[in-house]
């Protein structure tokens, strides 16, 4: 291969994810919004509605906010990690997004271990918080910091686990197999989420003790600790942290949609619905993803840190432990296990 | 100069930079955050030589987890800088005997390569499997070598049933949670409703 060609390729990967990117800052926007417009319904209240009509324009009026106050780094915070942290938080978020697949083919690189590569990434999301915290060089954002390492690597195990589950049925490491896999004619019923309804549930309380959301959020407990690990943060800094936590919460969504609802698949396997595109069907169930996640954020009260704990260590644990021995045994001895 | 060179060097390098900062700088917050460039640059390093599946484990495995426990460890403690500088020169000397120990083994690995005719060919280590490595990997370790495997796994279920129990303390004055009564707990348990008349009280 020449330096041109080489060059080439460079360039069409570089605009494919800078493309991605824009798309993807622009759904989170809106969601960003419909978050709090649904956690406003759920309240009996408008939510934001006055920049733009219905308050459209309400993200990009905050994004312009927080750009343009001035950033105050305390004078005993280690200023090297504490503007290095949310860079981390938010750049891990959306190097996730380079493995996930929209529609058939549309996907900037079709890794296959594309779900051990997620999983990596996510993992490391942690550190976001943990620098955080202690580069604040303050009390509350370092007791968060504390909870949120325990908390995220707890969830970890048994999100580890569930995959495993889907790996096994679906044979395949790489995004699009698995959800190539889950393409028969039974359409919405075929896909995973009927099989393996307990990791599905599992899955998505996992997912939401991985993205700190409500109700497992105690590593920002206000009433707690402040504001927890970003309690010395504001401006820019602090808008990286918002938008890393929300694009992990749509990378959630996405995974959940491609693992668990057939990604691009059409509900329904015929003739009208097959014509629309997949990445149509796609952001609808990110989007249907994303209203759970609001609506539990709006309706589940706080847990308490040791329930926390127990739910992840002592109830999804041993449960997902014995999943993946129940989904091997089933599908090696009804001689359903992919080749 | 290949692209793959290129990425060799830039990985190699930044690799054994970390890895010199890790035991010289003098926070220790900065060797543990040092120590995981120097695993991510290794992860790269993998990705290089084609075993992708190895690589990603290291990521999760060292960085996601060993390495998170070390930063929570190390930010914890109170550490004296000061004493703990003073302690480094005591153990260079240890420091390097294992390090020149690590020198010769690697030589004779790498003059075996040159000089043995036979062993040319698995230094190669570009590894192509029809299925991928993964499949290769689990194809290995669970037929051929399974017994040794399963061992392994026991062996750590030892050290941590070990560790657990070494720490394990019976206090007899703490109050714990009874999770099950927590649940069983009814509003009609715990909720009176009682009509109040004004100027009267309960």
């Amino acid at each position: 291969m020449s330096w041109l060609d080489t060059l080439i390729h460079v360039l069409i990967i570089l605009a494919q994810s800078l493309g991605l990117l824009v798309g993807l800052l622009i759904v989170i926007a809106y969601l960003l919004l419909a978050d709090r417009k649904i956690w406003a319904a759920v309240q009996m209240r408008r939510g934001p509605n006055v920049v733009g009509p219905f308050g459209l324009f309400q993200s990009f009026a905050d994004l312009l906010k927080f750009v343009l106050k001035e950033p105050v780094i305390p004078s005993g915070a280690n200023k090297v990690a504490f503007l290095l942290a949310p860079l981390v938080t938010c750049v891990l978020a959306l190097a996730a997004w380079v493995v996930i697949p929209l529609a058939d083919g549309w996907v900037v690189a079709d890794l296959n271990l594309g779900t051990l590569y997620i999983f990596a990434i996510s993992s490391l999301g942690v550190y976001g918080i943990i620098m955080g915290g202690w580069a604040s060089n303050s009390k509350y954002p370092f007791l968060a910091a504390l909870r949120s390492a325990a908390q995220m690597v707890s969830y970890e195990v048994s999100i580890g686990f569930v995959i495993v589950t889907v790996l096994m049925c679906a044979g395949s490491l790489q995004l699009s197999k698995i959800v190539e896999a889950q393409d028969t004619s039974l359409g919405l019923f075929g896909w995973y989420w009927l099989p393996l309804l307990p990791m599905f549930v599992i899955f998505y309380v996992s997912a939401l003790a991985e993205t700190n959301r409500p109700p497992f959020d105690l590593v920002e407990a206000e009433s707690e600790l402040v504001a927890g690990f970003m309690t010395e943060y504001g401006s820019t800094p602090y808008l990286l942290f918002m938008l890393g936590e929300y694009v992990a919460i749509v990378t959630m969504c996405a995974l959940a949609t491609i693992m668990f609802l057939g990604g691009w698949l059409s509900p329904i396997p015929f003739a009208p619905f097959t014509w629309v595109p997949g990445i149509v069907w796609f952001l609808l169930k990110v989007c249907f993803m994303f209203f759970l996640f609001a609506m539990a954020k709006a309706i589940v009260p706080r847990y308490r840190y040791d329930q926390l704990m127990r739910l992840g260590w002592k109830v999804f644990l041993p449960i997902s432990l014995v999943a993946v021995i129940v989904v091997a045994s089933v599908l090696f001895f009804t001689g359903n296990a992919p080749q | 100069m290949s692209f793959a060179a290129a990425f060799f060097y830039l990985f190699a390098a930044v690799l054994v930079g970390s890895a010199f900062m890790v035991i010289s700088s003098r926070n220790p917050v900065y060797s543990v955050l040092f120590l995981i460039l120097a695993f991510v640059n290794a992860a790269g390093l993998f990705i290089l030589l084609g075993v992708e599946f190895l690589a990603l484990i290291l990521v999760v495995v060292y960085v996601g987890a060993v390495a998170v426990l070390f930063l929570f460890v190390v930010m914890m403690l109170d550490v004296d800088f000061v004493e703990l500088r003073q302690g480094f020169l005591q153990y260079l000397p240890v420091g390097a005997i294992v390090g020149l120990i690590f020198l010769a083994e690697l030589v004779l690995v790498v003059g075996t390569w040159i000089s043995g005719p036979g062993v040319t060919v698995t230094k190669t280590a570009v590894m192509t499997y029809p299925k991928g490595n993964t499949h290769a990997i689990g194809q290995v370790l669970y037929t051929d070598y399974i017994y040794f495997f399963q061992i392994a796994g026991f062996v750590l279920l030892v050290a941590m049933i070990g560790a657990i129990v070494l720490t394990l303390r019976h206090k007899a004055n703490v109050k714990r949670q009874n999770i099950s009564a927590q649940v069983n707990r009814m509003p009609e348990d715990a909720i009176k409703v009682v009509k109040v008349r004004p100027g009267q009280g309960i």
